[in-house]
């Protein structure tokens, strides 16, 4: 299995990168971890006639801490988003998501730029960055922009990138304190895409009332879902086993699956209830101060 | 189009490699047919079987899921690369007396797949080497005995140092 021929460059910095993009239009693509673009070019859904490379930009694969946010140079790869110990103190759902994604291979080359750009629907990223609130910064032959993922993702495999805008780094708030969060993924075989799965972060008041909560929904629609008529039963309200029932059988409602090959319509409608209250019970324990281990289902 | 070749300088178990590549070229052809390392074995060709694993700066990559242009500059570790001075490596030793392999195809992926996991995680659980390998398949289905070797060498490991 060969691609077809390409012209490839690997310019040194973004402005290159940009000018690249900007000359070769839509017969150029970008090439950032290559786990998900290059077996769609050796089975040749993609053709791409120049193949521009960012690898050889520096800067671009740094993970800190600035104003109440984390920031990812959009080149950072899966494996050291799993590794960072601001990751895994601050940005727990985001470490789940993230060491969900594949396996260790596709990790250590997959990157969190390329993956949000490619946008596929049953991406782990997109749900824990949607219901995380963050955004990317982008850049184009007409300057910067900052969009948040629903934004970004418009549909499956459908991003609102212009032909040579590129995402330079993903901006993700830290949840205060008093916040719990957690992304579940059921996966059949190991390494696999989702079947579906939630991110769930909530913010709980000293008395247990719930005061802020977004709910995410993956692999169940083309893009990731957020079920804002579930976080609406919950808002202002104490959790309960029924309100959190009722509130699973909203996100359900919410879900907009498809049936295919990793199953109907109507299982994953349900796996979403199942893992919506799965996660909501971790999330609270979380809120809560409680260290809870989330393993593959 | 013409595909203009690039130069490539790529670093193979110790040895620098300079090397005219067409960028379509995968580094798993690099490696079996211009380097003539043929223990890298392709198997799926898209991602899933980790036959092809390699380590390029330390960590498993599926050589077969990216172009030698990519690893202009890297440091690529293969399955020859593992035995020094003709003495095999403690993983190599576990897998031999273990029943870690059958047919074989699979065990080069395997091998380096367990270096890494042994390097990040001296002392792993069974579920860790589990998780730590679902990277790789064995169309033999041989995983008790292969993850009964990576478990052996992980003691073994601790043993000598």
């Amino acid at each position: 299995m060969y691609p077809q021929e390409f012209e490839y460059f690997c310019p040194e910095t973004l402005e290159d990168a940009v000018g690249l993009l900007s000359k070769y239009g839509e017969e150029a693509r970008v090439l950032a971890g290559g786990q998900s673009l290059i077996p769609l070019m050796k089975l040749r859904l993609a053709s791409p006639k120049y193949l521009i490379h960012l690898g050889g930009i520096q800067g671009l694969s740094t993970i800190e801490e600035q104003d109440g946010m984390i920031s990812f140079g959009a080149l950072t790869r899966h494996a050291e988003v799993e590794e960072s110990s601001l990751v895994q103190a601050k940005l727990p759902m985001m470490h789940d998501a993230v060491s969900m994604i594949g396996d260790v291979q596709i990790r250590n080359l997959g990157t969190i730029g390329g993956c949000l750009v490619h946008a596929d629907p049953a991406g782990d990223m997109a749900p824990a960055l949607l219901a995380l609130g963050a955004r990317v910064n982008t850049l184009s032959s007409n300057g910067k922009r900052t969009l948040k993922i629903h934004e970004l993702i418009v549909d499956a495999y459908s991003t609102d990138l212009g032909e040579d805008e590129v995402v330079t780094r993903v901006l993700v708030p830290i949840p205060q304190k008093g916040s719990g969060g957690v992304y579940l993924k059921f996966e059949r075989r190991a390494g696999d895409f989702a079947v579906a799965s939630v991110g769930v972060q909530i913010s709980l008041q000293k008395d247990g009332t719930c005061s802020e909560i977004a709910v995410a929904l993956g692999a169940v629609g083309f893009t990731a879902i957020r079920a804002r008529k579930a976080e609406e039963l919950l808002r202002g309200k104490q959790v309960d086993d029924v309100l959190a029932k009722q509130a699973a059988d909203q996100a359900s409602a919410e879900a907009d699956p498809f049936s295919d090959i990793r199953g109907s319509a109507e299982y994953k409608r349900h796996l979403v209830g199942v893992l919506f209250q799965r996660a909501l019970k971790i999330a609270l324990k979380r809120a809560g101060g409680e260290e809870v281990d989330t393993v593959h289902l | 189009m013409p595909q203009a070749y690039r130069s490539v300088e790529i670093t193979v178990n110790g040895l620098t490699y300079n090397r005219q590549v067409e960028p379509r070229r995968l580094l798993s052809d690099f490696l079996r047919e211009d380097l003539d390392l043929r223990g890298t074995h392709v198997g799926c060709e898209h991602g899933i079987c980790g036959a092809c694993t390699v380590l390029m700066n330390g960590y498993t990559v599926r050589s077969c899921l990216m172009f030698a242009v990519q690893a202009n500059g890297a440091e690529i570790t293969t399955i020859e690369g593992l035995a020094k001075n003709g003495k095999l490596h403690p993983l190599q030793e576990a897998f031999w007396e273990n029943h870690g392999l059958q047919c074989g195809f699979c065990t080069p992926g395997f091998l380096l797949s367990a270096c890494e996991l042994l390097e990040r995680n001296p002392d792993p659980t069974e579920e860790e080497v589990r998780v730590g390998l679902s990277g790789n398949m064995c169309r033999c289905t041989g995983y008790q005995g292969i993850v009964e070797s990576v478990l052996a060498a992980a003691s073994k490991m601790k043993a000598q140092k």
